[in-house]
């Protein structure tokens, strides 16, 4: 099973990068786009297991390391 | 005192956290590598600054899960000192041995600059030495010095009395808006936490750069009172 994972800072949690681009984005004129937010894809592959054993092992990846609850939330998506 | 300086591929300020404690100030200090787990019976273990793992993923993130970090968690429970400083700090609250996280600089650039941080709390070991109140002056290197923590933990920290260092003006006075002050916009102008018990402490300045005052700079040997509690 492939998963992708998106992570990104929660609402409310300042994101500076997001702020650069849409600065970047207002400097060439595109005033219409507004609340940038830069994430972070994480794809990877789960073999031999169930798929909700599969399920269960990337929930507890995301929590030890890939996303930092403090700050960040997950989603995951399946995507083959 | 017998003082371990944990080295992480990307460590690089561990050559200065054994001058001042050994060079210094006359305490014993020996290296441990990250994949070790054996603390060799330390009184204080110390996450020097640097850009473990490169900073992959986030800073500190991967760096939480080197073996080591197993037997300090041990450590720490069991009352064990531990220090951390810069990216050392960043393990730390990664690793939840530390409340709140470290985000990016508000004004978006690396800060390689002097800073002064005021001693909040005498309550932890790292302080225990130096009076609430003290300035001291010394450097910052940091891109990911935004301490930020949610509304009930900072109200946590706040009642608790665990921050232990604030950014301050030259004369102590806090302003958290005040970008030539409070640098990297922290939350509250936090540059240091402490755990409840006193025994974990976190900063993101360097004090260990200010500690000789041929080449302090402002700074001077300002940082050096903090390290007395190993004399």
């Amino acid at each position: 099973m492939r998963y992708q994972v998106l992570v990104r800072l929660k609402e409310g949690v300042l994101d500076v990068q997001g702020k650069a681009v849409e600065t970047g984005l207002r400097d060439q004129k595109f005033d219409a786009i507004k609340n940038v937010r830069v994430g972070r894809v994480i794809e990877l592959d789960v073999d031999g297991v169930s798929k909700e054993a599969a399920r269960k092992q990337v929930e507890d990846v995301c929590k030890i390391l890939l996303a930092n609850p403090v700050i960040e939330q997950y989603e995951i998506r399946e995507v083959a | 005192m017998r003082v371990g300086v944990v080295v992480f591929p990307g460590t690089n300020c561990d050559q200065d956290i054994e001058h001042v404690y050994a060079g210094l100030l006359g305490a014993e200090t020996v290296k441990i590598w990250h994949r070790d787990t054996d603390l060799q019976g330390v009184d204080l273990v110390v996450l020097p600054g640097g850009f473990s793992y490169g900073d992959y993923l986030r800073t500190g993130a991967l760096a939480k899960l080197s073996p080591v970090m197993d037997s300090i968690r041990l450590f720490a429970a069991a009352g064990g000192k531990v220090l951390g400083i810069c990216n050392g700090f960043q393990i730390l609250c990664e690793a939840g041995l530390l409340p709140g996280a470290l985000l990016e600089n508000v004004g978006r650039r690396f800060l390689s600059r002097f800073v002064s941080i005021r001693v909040e709390s005498s309550a932890s070991f790292f302080t225990s030495v130096v009076s609430k109140g003290s300035v001291i002056t010394c450097p910052i290197a940091h891109f990911q010095g935004n301490y930020f923590a949610d509304e009930k933990t900072l109200r946590d920290i706040e009642d608790n009395d665990q921050v232990v260092f604030r950014y301050c003006g030259a004369e102590g006075t806090r302003s958290d808006s005040d970008r030539e002050i409070n640098v990297n916009g922290s939350i509250h102008s936090i540059a240091g936490v402490r755990n409840r018990a006193g025994n974990v402490v976190g900063l993101m300045p360097h004090p260990e750069r200010a500690v000789e005052r041929l080449i302090g700079d402002v700074g001077g040997d300002s940082g050096l009172p903090l390290f007395r509690h190993a004399a």
